[in-house]
């Protein structure tokens, strides 16, 4: 941290940074201004809020284990096998990332609907339909949170070292026992992260839930909606503190995780 | 609070007359009868305006070629709060009385509302109304998916207030942010039955029909629509209201399925 003397100085570069900072300083400080400090536990313990909270935390660990159920052998395949179009396929593997989530909520709209291409046929067979259900809301979580999952593991099965599974699958070990016992692992820290990071996207998510699965207390309202509907219902000290919250979550994820998104780690 | 409200409004105005100074094209500030309006003119309008406002806006743009009408459709309680929050617009219509209550008592209107258009409820199903709703009745058979406004939006108190009348308690799949939501969840069939308005079912096109809500279980929603103190554009704000209430726009009001007030 200790800036060595040689390195150059620059004055307006340190004010541009001053500014950029501000930038993401000042937001916070807005919200934390409006922050009503004495009835924030009062409002917490509401049971529209609590419901909320609930269902957030529910559906937000689901998407998570979903997203590491599908999204590491995804992972696997995108860093270990060789074939045609796997530029292609990691591209469409996390292009939710920079989609905008309401495209999110229409493109599944339209393949899980009630009259969607796979969601169709399931509902005229079944009558169940993913929208308006919570089911619906983890697979909206699951659509943007998973390709953090599998870009990150992705990355930490690439640094590994592939001698350690040469070596076990040498001395006898099937190849369910190497994934279990040597490369599960070896990039333990890559998954962790990546579960954290998609863990913390599905609860923050707003736009495919919104879209997809609808808006209703209980059911499919996360803390993301609650907070636009509180919003909208002049209940800002209410969108405040579950703002607040929020940001803390994220905040809290961003720290301990450091850089180790960025495949550093 | 109240303190830090009335900086905000300040900020507000000032990005209103900061925009105003700047646009050069806006008109100034005492307009007579006879001022051509010209520039921007930002409406702030209740999603179940869209089809009408639209031509209504059409219809001025083309008779004043220096105007340009921008309109922002949403749920009125959006609107609302995006007025409270200092947005530089001109003119608001809400959907009903209770929105439009929260903008006057907070000093941001510059006229008094003014009723413009009536419009009523009905329940809105896929087209060929596959689940044979005939009434509001049917929305309490737990095999029916019933989508409706938020509570907060005028179609959805309006929608608490048609079930208390038929003394009928009907849980929703959803609560949408505004009416067009719920017609968009009906036309995909996600939800069989949707609380809406006549003038959506009618504007809807051929993906979704209307059933009839009768008379004694039916609300009168009440449009006011008022000019916003801080208008950029004041000139074109009054020549839109006029354009409104005038019988050319009171007719598209009514081809849209709202019920005029002259």
């Amino acid at each position: 941290m200790v800036r060595p003397p040689t390195q150059p100085f620059s004055p307006v570069l340190l004010v541009l940074a001053g500014l950029g900072a501000l930038f993401f300083v000042l937001p916070l400080a807005g919200l934390a201004v409006q922050m009503p400090w004495r009835s924030t536990l009062q409002i917490l313990a509401d049971p529209g809020v609590r419901t909320a909270l609930e269902l957030s935390l529910v559906a937000s660990l689901a998407s998570t284990a979903l997203a590491c159920l599908l999204g590491v052998p995804l992972a696997w395949v995108l860093a270990r096998l060789r074939f045609p179009g796997r530029e292609l396929l990691r591209g469409v593997a996390i292009l939710p990332m920079v989609l905008p989530p309401v495209v999110g909520g229409v493109a599944l709209l339209l393949a899980f609907g009630r009259r969607g291409l796979v969601g169709g046929p399931v509902a005229t067979a079944t009558g169940f339909g993913l929208p308006f259900t919570t089911p619906g809301v983890i697979v909206a979580e699951t659509f943007v949170a998973m390709p953090f999952l599998v870009i990150t593991v992705e990355a930490g099965l690439r640094s590994m070292d592939v001698r350690f599974e040469e070596a076990a699958r040498t001395l006898g070990a099937s190849r369910w026992t190497v994934l279990r016992r040597v490369t599960l692992p070896v990039i333990r820290p890559s998954l962790v992260a990546g579960a954290v990071l998609a863990w913390s996207r599905a609860l923050g998510e707003f736009g495919a839930t919104i879209t997809f699965a609808g808006n209703f207390p209980g059911t499919t309202q996360t803390v993301p909606l609650a907070i636009y509907i509180d919003l909208d219902s002049g209940r800002l000290p209410v969108a405040v503190v579950l703002s607040l919250l929020m940001i803390v979550v994220s905040l809290a994820v961003m720290v301990a995780l450091r850089g180790r998104y960025l495949g550093d780690g | 609070m109240r303190e830090r409200r009335s900086t905000m409004l300040g900020a507000g105005m000032a990005m209103g007359l900061l925009l105003a100074a700047c646009g050069g094209t806006a008109s100034q500030a005492t307009p007579s009868p006879s001022a051509r309006p010209s520039g921007t003119l930002t409406v702030l309008a209740a999603a179940s305006l869209t089809e009408a406002f639209t031509q209504i806006g059409n219809q001025l743009q083309a008779r004043n070629p220096g105007l340009k009408v921008r309109f922002s459709f949403a749920g009125s309680p959006t609107l609302v709060t995006q007025i409270q929050q200092g947005a530089p617009a001109d003119v608001f219509a809400s959907a009903d009385q209770a929105n439009m209550e929260k903008v006057v008592s907070g000093g941001f209107n510059a006229t008094t509302p003014r009723i413009f258009a009536h419009n009523r409820l009905e329940i809105a199903v896929h087209a060929g109304n596959p689940k044979h709703i005939r009434s509001v009745y049917d929305l309490t058979n737990p095999g029916i998916r019933v989508d409706e406004c938020a509570p907060a939006v005028p179609c959805g108190s309006y929608a608490t207030t048609v079930f208390k009348k038929a003394g009928i308690t009907v849980t929703p799949v959803s609560q949408e942010q505004d009416v067009k939501s719920v017609l968009t969840k009906v036309a995909l069939g996600e939800a069989d039955a949707g609380i809406v308005y006549v003038s959506d079912v009618k504007s809807a096109g051929s993906s979704v029909a209307g059933v009839e809500i009768p008379d004694s279980l039916n609300v009168v929603a009440s449009y006011p629509i008022v000019e916003l103190k801080s208008a950029p554009n004041p000139v074109a704000a009054r020549v839109f209201i006029e354009a409104v209430l005038n019988s050319s726009g009171q007719q598209a009001l009514e081809r849209y399925g709202f019920t005029p007030v002259r």
